[in-house]
């Protein structure tokens, strides 16, 4: 597997208004890689959703793409409080965000869903006050 | 003849470039590298915004645009005055005044853009009624706008406003126009615009969205506003009476002026090339929500900012608003319109993938990891020494074979510094019980002579007052 490519992004987890920085660069370069448009702007929402997570409920975490012929993957860990129930985070419209992040503007309880419906496959490995990771693979 | 997909306006005045990083920094495409003390713009990222323009300090960067005495090259000419032309005179109250003058100056006959935009806004609400589920729209007025969406933003390009510019239309009607009253061949009649900036000149030359455009000349308003001054004092019950728009049409010379004539509830309006980068961004990873239309101007004000026109941006704008407050809200409707045949482009815009690393994914894949590994080399200081405006696009560059890691100063230094202790080292041995044999020798020639060709390659350029 010579043919592939890893980017690694640390994401602050203190700084909302940070939180998008890292989608955005990987955007960049999967444009300049000459990846399909319709598969960055799945990659592009999917992570920034990911990402504004990390900020919201896990006080940051770490990124790693890669790219290769055929996908793209993004893995998104945290050390964050963990997710205790899947099925209910699922839902469209379910947040545990707090009232401040709301007041911002997220915390609508469209993360996860929107990272499940623009990726081809989704998997969270989660555990009760250790963090979570999340596994989205975006088919080429 | 093929027309020239990249063709830009804004051009280099070698002579007075000083070879400084002020441009390569501003630029914001990443369109210019400076090599050998001299800047080149590089043809397929420039979108003639004209940002250069206004930065160099050392007025090296100029817009291209044709000189006034090109209505002597027809039968009959109109002149197709921008409404930005009128925020440059101080206390208008009549643009009738101007357009008067422009007759006095040696054209034919005159059309306003400004008539034409009412139309291009009548049919854009008309439009964007009809394609609600489409929305948001984005403008496509400015031609810069279009060559930066064309570029970097190619899901985007579905979004583009499908509708000629006012000029254009104002181009097609005085045309009509003038065959009918004078019976004159078409290549008789010479239309031109009078524009704001070279954004535009581009466009009459190789426009988007139509195979050919019925603008025949673009002059400056910078060029033009002086000329008219002298005829503007005259008694005003004496004016042909030959305006015709009203308050939409003049206010698509400011920013916010063309929603404003969509009198639409959501919308938004950026303007300057920065602000409109980042409106971009953000509406193409979906961050913006329920908007009907977002208004774009590559130059802060909108067209009177433009970088052919005379007046500071700020105060033409108000001097618009002063201009239009009395005016009926529009003067032109389609219906009354039988000139105007078809305000739909004809062509698509493709996507011109030119920030691609290479023509295949596996060979950007690769050209990618290149960079990721030079880019780690360099000190990430985007100091701009090295011609580029940061350590990562120097890193693109060597991949794409336009320049070496030695263009960077602090690589250089490195591998000077690995020499000289090379060289060190060898000397040393001299002294020593192994000796210096021919073989240390030949090497020590060969360290130097790198070293010396090295510190060739560079050093302070020479100021241009010593040379």
């Amino acid at each position: 597997m010579s043919d592939q490519l890893t980017f690694t992004y640390e994401i602050d987890g203190e700084d909302f208004t940070r939180a998008g920085e890292a989608s955005s660069t990987v955007k960049n370069k999967l444009k300049m890689l000459g990846v399909d448009s319709d598969a960055i702007r799945k990659v592009a929402i999917a992570m920034y959703e990911g990402e504004i997570n990390m900020v919201i409920h896990a006080d940051g975490g770490t990124i790693t793409v890669t790219v290769s012929d055929n996908d793209i993957t993004m893995v998104l860990a945290d050390r964050g409080p963990g997710i205790p129930d899947i099925d209910k985070a699922m839902q469209e419209g379910y947040s545990t965000a707090r009232e401040e992040v709301r007041s911002l503007g997220f915390g609508a309880g469209m993360g996860l869903p929107n990272m499940k419906r623009f990726t081809d496959e989704m998997r969270i490995d989660t555990a009760i006050g250790q963090g979570t990771t999340i596994t989205m693979r975006v088919l080429l | 003849m093929e027309k020239n997909k990249f063709m830009r306006s804004v051009r280099l005045r070698e002579a007075d470039c000083q070879g400084c990083i002020n441009c390569i920094k501003y630029c914001p495409t990443q369109a210019i590298r400076v090599h050998n003390g001299k800047a080149h713009i590089i043809d397929k990222f420039c979108i003639d915004c004209g940002r250069c323009i206004r930065y160099c300090p050392h007025h090296a960067k100029i817009a291209v645009y044709d000189p006034l005495s090109v209505i002597n090259d027809f039968k009959y000419t109109v002149a197709l005055p921008a409404p930005s032309l009128y925020a440059q005179y101080n206390n208008l109250t009549n643009v009738d005044i101007v357009l008067n003058a422009l007759l006095k100056l040696g054209f034919d006959d005159v059309y306003e853009v400004s008539a034409a935009a009412e139309l291009v806004s009548e049919a854009s609400r008309k439009y964007i009624e009809e394609h609600a589920d489409e929305v948001p729209f984005i403008s496509s007025a400015c031609p810069s706008v279009i060559r930066l969406i064309r570029v970097k933003f190619p899901s985007l390009i579905s979004r583009l406003l499908p509708i000629k510019a006012p000029v254009e239309v104002a181009a097609e009607i005085a045309r009509a126009r003038a065959i009918k009253k004078t019976g004159l061949k078409p290549e008789e009649i010479g239309i031109i615009f009078i524009s704001p900036c070279p954004s535009k000149v581009s466009y009459a030359k190789s426009p988007l969205g139509i195979e050919k455009s019925s603008i025949d000349n673009v002059v400056a308003i910078k060029d033009v506003y002086p000329l008219l001054l002298p005829h503007m004092k005259q008694d005003e019950s004496q004016l042909k009476p030959l305006s015709h728009s009203g308050r939409i049409g003049i206010g698509w010379s400011n920013a916010g002026g063309e929603v404003a004539g969509l009198l639409a509830e959501n919308y938004l309006a950026a303007d300057g090339i920065v602000n409109i980068l980042r409106v971009l961004e953000e509406l193409e990873d979906e961050k913006l929500h329920g908007l009907t239309f977002v208004e774009l101007n590559a130059c802060n004000g909108g067209c009177v900012g433009g970088t052919l026109t005379v007046e500071n941006a700020y105060i033409a704008t108000t001097k618009t608003k002063r201009l239009i407050r009395y005016q009926p809200v529009s003067k032109n409707h389609l219906a009354e319109n039988p000139d105007v045949k078809n305000l739909f482009w004809a062509d698509d815009i493709e996507y011109e993938p030119v920030f691609r690393l290479g023509n295949t994914f596996k060979e950007s894949l690769k050209m990618m990891s290149d960079v990721e590994k030079l880019t780690a080399r360099f000190p990430g200081l985007d100091c701009g020494s090295c011609g580029a405006p940061t350590c990562q696009t120097l890193a693109e560059d060597i991949v794409r074979g336009d320049a070496t890691p030695n263009d960077c100063i602090y690589v250089l230094r490195a591998n000077i510094a690995d020499l000289s202790d090379k060289i060190a080292a060898l000397t040393r041995n001299k002294d020593t019980d192994q000796g210096f044999s021919s073989r240390d020798s030949e090497l020590l020639d060969s360290y130097i002579r790198t070293l010396t060709a090295e510190l060739a390659s560079f050093g302070v350029p020479e100021h241009p007052e010593n040379r």
